[in-house]
């Protein structure tokens, strides 16, 4: 008898809230980064962190999945302090989330099976076919092509590499996915693809994702809830919608800005097909 | 979250029916997987998979369902599935619409005959490359020489600092660690002869004619070929060196030769520094050990040691430096892709660059001896 595993069984809870930030400060040296961020991130949304260059998103990103820790303030990630994933009991929470990293973080000296296939082999003791069955089904899932399994991450386009960075993260079903700019220098189409297959992967395994972005098209067309970072302050939180008719000053100029304001026409008519 | 759920296990009931049951994720659902795989499957005949027991699945479950599935069919079984959940059931159609990407032959990777045949194209590649780089750098040099006010003098002077003057220490302390070395070994010898006065010719002939030039090219290839390599490395992965081509500045002008030149001067001085201390170092030795005393030493030192060997050291050095710097700025110039990349070739260039300032002391040593010099 053991407490019931973090698996689909558990994912059936929407709403609860999985990451909880609360007054969280951050400082380098003289350079403040946030000042007093509180944020929660429910479960089941994709649940996007937007702002301008340099606004500390990626470092709230490394904050909560626990490469960072915070000057002060606490961050419950799935109710565990995050602060408890660098200790060496923190590897049960390991399991429960992945990470795409912005430039796919593969490991180069390993060929793309391996690199899905690690977390398995490092955490569980199946057998060496089944793991590679599981790695070639998540390769699959990702829309990368069965042949690619045995390349090197060097010789993949960028595109390829950031689906088996995708591929890596989602290998143990985590219920939480966190993506680090996952559309940053993607062309339209593949961006567009990348988005469709969040979404996709999100309904078949029941994730509550999380990502760092800038792209204005994704956030119209995956987030169901975003957060505005500014000034090392979140500036708002809330469906795009609600923020496109914000009257805070730093919101207006993030997302009425001329690309803003495009993306806005683009995706006024098809928000509703967001889940 | 208080359920608690059965650990993952299976059972064959009456050879009819394959009892599920318990927590199939990938944490636990190893021991089905043994289990199944050391199963005796009923051959021929109806088996009902009895999901029920399932309390818990992921993927890794759903793999491994699927696997037993495929295994019972393949057996001649006629399979079916009771009890699975919907949500669960879910899971099973994400395997079974995606089996044929799992299973898929996938071409491996060559072996043999095709790998020793692309190891030698690449090996023949590489060394036509090597040629081209070698060609270039020559028709560089002398596009250089017909217009000498283009040669980066700057770069070139800061690449005599970094690799000639702070170079000093470390290579003066070796080569009087190495004469200390070679007269300890001699003393021994010499004194049972009572031939302390040739001490002398040892260490003078061994260290300016060869070892001297050997150390200080060897230390050079590890200190500066290296740091070439990843100079050079680093600017092409970061796409520095496109930027100069789209400037209409060559690479080789810019980087490879104020580089090769620096060496070139470099070396040389080196070589006559280390000759000096290492033979210092072998009169400390030969004084304290053989009761040769400096005078004595420097006095038969002038007879001995003929001009032409220290003129033979320095001449290798020149040579010793443009291999030194070709290979490290070639290596360089060979990295594609990624940061690892970097770490491959620096090596590449100490070894090769090493080897090959070897192989040409070897022919040197063999063309001055039928010359009788």
């Amino acid at each position: 008898m053991h407490e019931l595993p973090p698996t689909l069984a558990t994912a059936e809870k929407v709403g609860v809230p999985v990451i909880e930030v609360s007054h969280v400060s951050t400082r380098f040296g003289q350079a403040v980064v946030h000042r007093d961020v509180s944020l929660t991130v429910l479960r089941g949304e994709v649940f996007a962190i937007a702002g301008g260059n340099g606004c500390g998103k990626s470092t709230l990103l490394r904050e909560i999945i626990g490469l960072l820790t915070p000057t002060t303030g606490t961050i419950h990630l799935l109710g565990t302090d995050s602060r408890e994933l660098t200790q060496s009991n923190g590897r049960p929470l390991h399991r429960r989330f992945g990470v795409m990293f912005q430039h796919g973080a593969l490991f180069s000296s390993m060929t793309l099976a391996e690199n899905v296939a690690v977390p398995l082999r490092e955490h569980t003791s199946m057998s060496a076919d089944v793991i590679r069955d599981i790695a070639a089904l998540k390769i699959a899932l990702v829309g990368l092509p069965p042949d690619s399994a045995i390349k090197f991450p060097s010789e993949l386009s960028g595109g390829m590499r950031r689906r088996a960075a995708l591929a890596r993260a989602i290998v143990m079903d985590p219920e939480l996915l966190f993506l680090d700019e996952p559309t940053a220098g993607l062309d339209p189409m593949i961006a567009a693809g990348f988005d469709d297959l969040v979404l996709n992967l999100k309904r078949l395994l029941g994730l509550t994702v999380v990502m760092v972005t800038h792209d204005l098209d994704s956030l119209w067309r995956i987030a169901t809830r975003v957060a505005v970072l500014g000034d090392g302050q979140v500036m708002g939180v809330g469906t795009m919608e609600e923020l496109a008719r914000s009257e805070e000053p730093a919101v207006r100029s993030y997302f009425h800005g001329p690309r803003g304001r495009a993306a806005s026409l683009t995706h006024a008519g098809t928000a509703s097909q967001r889940d | 979250m208080a359920n608690h759920i059965h650990p993952a296990g299976v059972t064959l009931v009456e050879g009819r029916t394959l009892r599920c049951r318990g927590a199939w994720t990938m944490s636990d659902v190893a021991p089905v997987d043994h289990a199944l795989k050391g199963m005796a499957w009923p051959a021929r005949s109806a088996l009902v998979f009895d999901t029920s027991g399932i309390e818990a699945f992921d993927t890794g479950g759903a793999v491994v369902l699927f696997r037993a599935l495929m295994e019972a069919k393949r057996r001649g079984c006629e399979v079916s599935i009771e009890g699975l959940r919907s949500d669960y059931a879910q899971l099973m159609s994400l395997v079974s619409s995606n089996w044929d990407a799992i299973v898929a032959e996938v071409a491996p990777r060559p072996n043999g005959g095709e790998r020793l045949k692309t190891a030698i194209s690449t090996h023949l590649a590489r060394m036509i490359q090597g040629m081209e780089f070698l060609g270039e750098s020559t028709t560089a040099l002398v596009r250089l020489v017909a217009a000498p006010r283009r040669m980066r003098w700057r770069s070139c002077l800061n690449s005599l600092r970094l690799d000639g003057v702070n170079a000093l220490p470390i290579t003066g302390l070796l080569t009087f660690l190495i004469g200390v070395v070679i007269a300890y070994q001699g003393a021994e010898q010499l004194r049972k002869f009572g031939t302390n006065i040739f001490i002398v010719d040892l260490v003078g002939i061994s260290l300016l004619r060869e070892i001297a030039p050997l150390i200080a090219a060897i230390l050079i290839a590890g200190r500066s070929g290296s740091a070439y390599a990843a100079q050079i490395g680093t600017m092409k992965v970061t796409e520095e060196l496109d930027a100069l081509q789209t400037f209409g500045l060559s690479p080789i002008e810019l980087l490879v030769l104020p580089r090769v030149l620096a060496l070139v001067v470099a070396l040389p001085l080196l070589t006559a520094y280390a000759d000096v201390l290492g033979v210092f170092g072998g009169m400390l030795i030969a004084s304290n050990q053989l009761n040769v005393s400096f005078t004595a030493f420097l006095s038969r030192f002038d007879e001995a040691v003929a001009l032409r060997h220290l003129l033979i050291g320095l001449g290798k050095a020149p040579f010793f430096a443009v291999i030194i710097a070709l290979v490290g700025c070639y290596q360089g110039f060979q990295i594609r892709g990624g940061v690892d990349d970097v770490g491959r070739h620096t090596t590449i260039s100490v070894v090769q660059s090493i080897f090959l300032v070897i192989i040409f002391d070897a022919i040197c040593s063999i063309l001055l001896n039928w010359w009788n010099l």
